[in-house]
């Protein structure tokens, strides 16, 4: 993935919450075999509404979502993160986030700041005044700011997935520095195999 | 101090704890489906990487199979080429897969248990959110997104964070008539649906102990419904009776010598839980929910609630859209709501207890003038049995449909789906917005309160229908 250190741009304020991975990607968008394209489908049930946010003309080209609680919760598709990076965001802001949604985004280098209730209804209200203001995230120091007004809050992310974003690091290859251990443990694990379980057509015997 | 059954799992399967990094664990069983695979796939191909552990994996097409006769052929191209992409993997790399109309295929979170590939102890994974289902035979099991389905199919890893550790205990007897998905929705509903976030929840109590591994499996299906990745009970003779003589398990002393191991996988009498939750059994009645997230559960004996009954905006802004997504005047009474579609299926509710449960309500009954009724077994040797013990006729006799398997109108990636407006009740797992086809709204039932709503053509209790 690519390395994120620090970027600035404008976001756009979703103001729902429990928007689980059904709502940022339908199922009917899970049948592709492709990684790029889900940016049509994000949101999708809701973009012919003219009256969604994304659809407001002062919103255009925000990179940054902010979103309510529990945001990315349901589904395991990775697909939902995909469609928000291919869209083009590059942050999520929310006061709480579905745990594998929260998972997959650190492994795609989709910025997951999450701030205490009151501290995201500030910048939703800040962003809402203004627009065009811009919105800085700093994952080096853990870091959102409102340059323009002086807002500015830290926010946490565990250290790896920090130095990962960072450093743009490929998670199988940094597993693959353990081969030694993984060998070592495979070599006294009795855990059952499928071996001998189904012959070559799947069949039990 | 004890330790709980997640923490002797846990510290069995690390593999490395480096210094400020995650820790590193070994993952005993991979289960793969063409939806959340075919990505991965292709990351190990351009990285000239290969599959660790073919052994160690398994695959099956469940997502968006048709559920029309197996002679006919998908229609839709794009799920076509899906499907295939999922076989032309699988032999690539070694693994054994169950495509469309194999004797084995079937719903994957059905499948694994119903072949005894699932076993205690063990550390399962797989591309779905309701890969905890397999938590009822004293495994950890969760669910993962697709760069770590590749990971895992390079390395047989992940790097994991440690869940904190909740029980749930559910105290007494659950009464007549009330099944392990209301017992499941009360859970839910206490919880809310992010209540379980960072935790792997343990379902105890007597009325937890007292389920088969079927009603454990509808439990722990949808602890992802309350935010855990991970729901588990502990190993007892109900688990080891299931396992004996299923395909993935050895036979005679070399069966009973593992059955032993497994007793071990039980928390330790002293053992502490970071979260708590009890709940009295005797007082759960069968659930429904009425909204869009699992958590907006109500009796079926009660009514639909009203914005004006939550001081906190967000939950008032919540239930608003909610009735307004769903169709729905505050205190419409449940049983008065009609449906157009019943659905009998998914990973919670479509095992052979399942459908002998909702067959004995339809026995002798009519699906009401306007319902569809779909019978959706969750694999095909579901589907057989239930053929042996004669479910098909008594559905068929009662006008529902009986289909091939798959996950179906669960998540509707297939031609099963609601069309807009339209209402179901639905042994599935998620009623969220367009779940089950665009503009659809879904309500969450256990199996025989299915049966029964489509026989009134309305939301009722088996009490309500002769049978």
């Amino acid at each position: 993935m690519k390395p994120v250190r620090i970027f600035e741009g404008h976001a756009v304020p979703l103001e729902r919450s429990d928007v689980d991975t059904d709502q940022i990607i339908p199922s009917d968008w899970l049948k592709r075999v492709e990684r790029t394209g889900f940016g049509r489908g994000l949101f999708s049930e809701w973009r012919d509404d003219p009256t969604f946010v994304l659809n407001d003309q002062s919103y255009v080209g925000a990179s940054i979502l902010i979103a309510g609680p529990r945001f990315g919760t349901g589904s395991s598709r990775e697909h939902a993160v995909w469609a928000l990076m291919d869209y083009g965001f590059v942050a999520v802001i929310a006061p709480s986030f579905g745990d594998i949604f929260r998972n997959n985004s650190s492994k795609q280098g989709l910025v997951i700041v999450q701030l205490p209730q009151e501290d995201v209804d500030e910048l939703t209200q800040l962003v809402k005044d203004e627009p065009t203001r811009l919105i800085v995230v700093d994952v080096e120091h853990l870091r959102v700011e409102v340059p323009e007004t002086g807002w500015q809050r830290s926010f946490d992310l565990d250290p790896m997935t920090r130095e990962r974003l960072l450093n743009g690091w490929d998670d199988i290859g940094l597993t693959m520095r353990r081969e030694s251990a993984i060998t070592n443990y495979e070599a006294t694990s009795h855990a059952p195999t499928l071996a001998g379980v189904f012959d070559e057509n799947g069949h039990t015997s | 101090m004890g330790r709980t059954l997640f923490e002797k799992i846990w510290e069995e399967h690390v593999v490395a704890s480096p210094e400020g990094e995650p820790t590193l664990i070994y993952i005993d069983l991979h289960l793969v489906h063409e939806v959340t695979s075919p990505q991965a796939f292709d990351g190990l191909r351009l990285n000239g990487r290969t599959v660790r552990r073919p052994d160690r994996t398994l695959a099956t097409a469940d997502h968006n199979v048709p559920t029309d006769p197996i002679s006919t052929p998908v229609k839709d191209p794009v799920s076509r080429r899906q499907l295939e992409a999922l076989e032309e993997n699988c032999h690539e790399f070694g693994i054994t897969v169950f495509p469309r109309g194999h004797e084995n295929q079937g719903i994957v979170h059905v499948i694994g248990p119903e072949l005894g590939v699932t076993q205690p102890g063990m550390t399962i994974v797989c591309g779905d959110s309701h890969t905890s289902t397999h938590g009822a035979f004293g495994s950890l099991a969760f669910g993962i997104g697709t760069s770590e389905v590749e990971h895992v199919l390079a390395t047989q890893t992940l790097p994991q964070q440690k869940a904190r550790t909740m029980a749930v205990i559910v105290n007494g007897k659950v009464p007549a008539r009330v099944s392990a998905k209301d017992i499941v929705l009360a859970i839910v509903a206490k919880l809310g649906t992010g209540g379980g976030a960072g935790y792997v929840i343990e379902y105890r109590g007597e009325a937890i102990t007292a389920l088969s591994m079927e009603g454990r499996m509808t439990i722990c299906n949808m602890s992802i419904e309350a935010g855990a990745r991970a729901g588990l009970v502990a190993v007892d003779e109900t688990t080891i009776d299931y396992l004996r003589g299923r395909p993935g398990v050895p036979e005679g002393d070399e069966f009973e010598a593992l059955a032993n191991r497994w007793r071990s996988y039980v928390s330790d009498a002293d053992a502490e839980f970071d979260a708590e939750l009890t709940i009295d059994a005797s007082q759960l009645v069968p659930f429904i929910t009425w909204g869009t997230n699992p958590a907006q559960v109500v009796a079926l004996s009660g009514a639909v609630p009203s914005p004006d009954e939550y001081d906190d905006p967000d939950k008032r802004d919540t239930t608003e859209r909610s009735l307004a997504y769903m169709g729905l005047a505050p205190g419409t009474l449940v049983r008065d709501i009609p449906v157009d579609v019943v659905f009998i299926g998914s990973c919670t509710n479509s095992r052979i207890e399942d459908l002998r449960a909702a067959a004995a309500v339809a026995s002798g009954n009519r699906v009401a003038e306007g319902v569809r009724a779909l019978v959706v077994p969750g694999s095909h040797r579901v589907k057989k049995q239930a053929e042996e013990e004669g479910l098909d006729q008594i559905f068929l006799d009662a006008g529902f449909e009986w289909r091939e398997p798959g996950c179906s109108m669960c998540l509707g990636m297939n031609p099963d789906q609601l069309k807009m407006g339209q209402r179901s009740a639905s042994t599935s797992n998620r009623n969220f917005e367009g779940r089950q086809g665009r503009g659809g709204r879904t309500h969450l039932v256990s199996p025989v309160v299915a049966a029964a709503t489509a026989i009134k053509g309305r939301f009722a209790t088996p009490d309500e229908v002769g049978s």
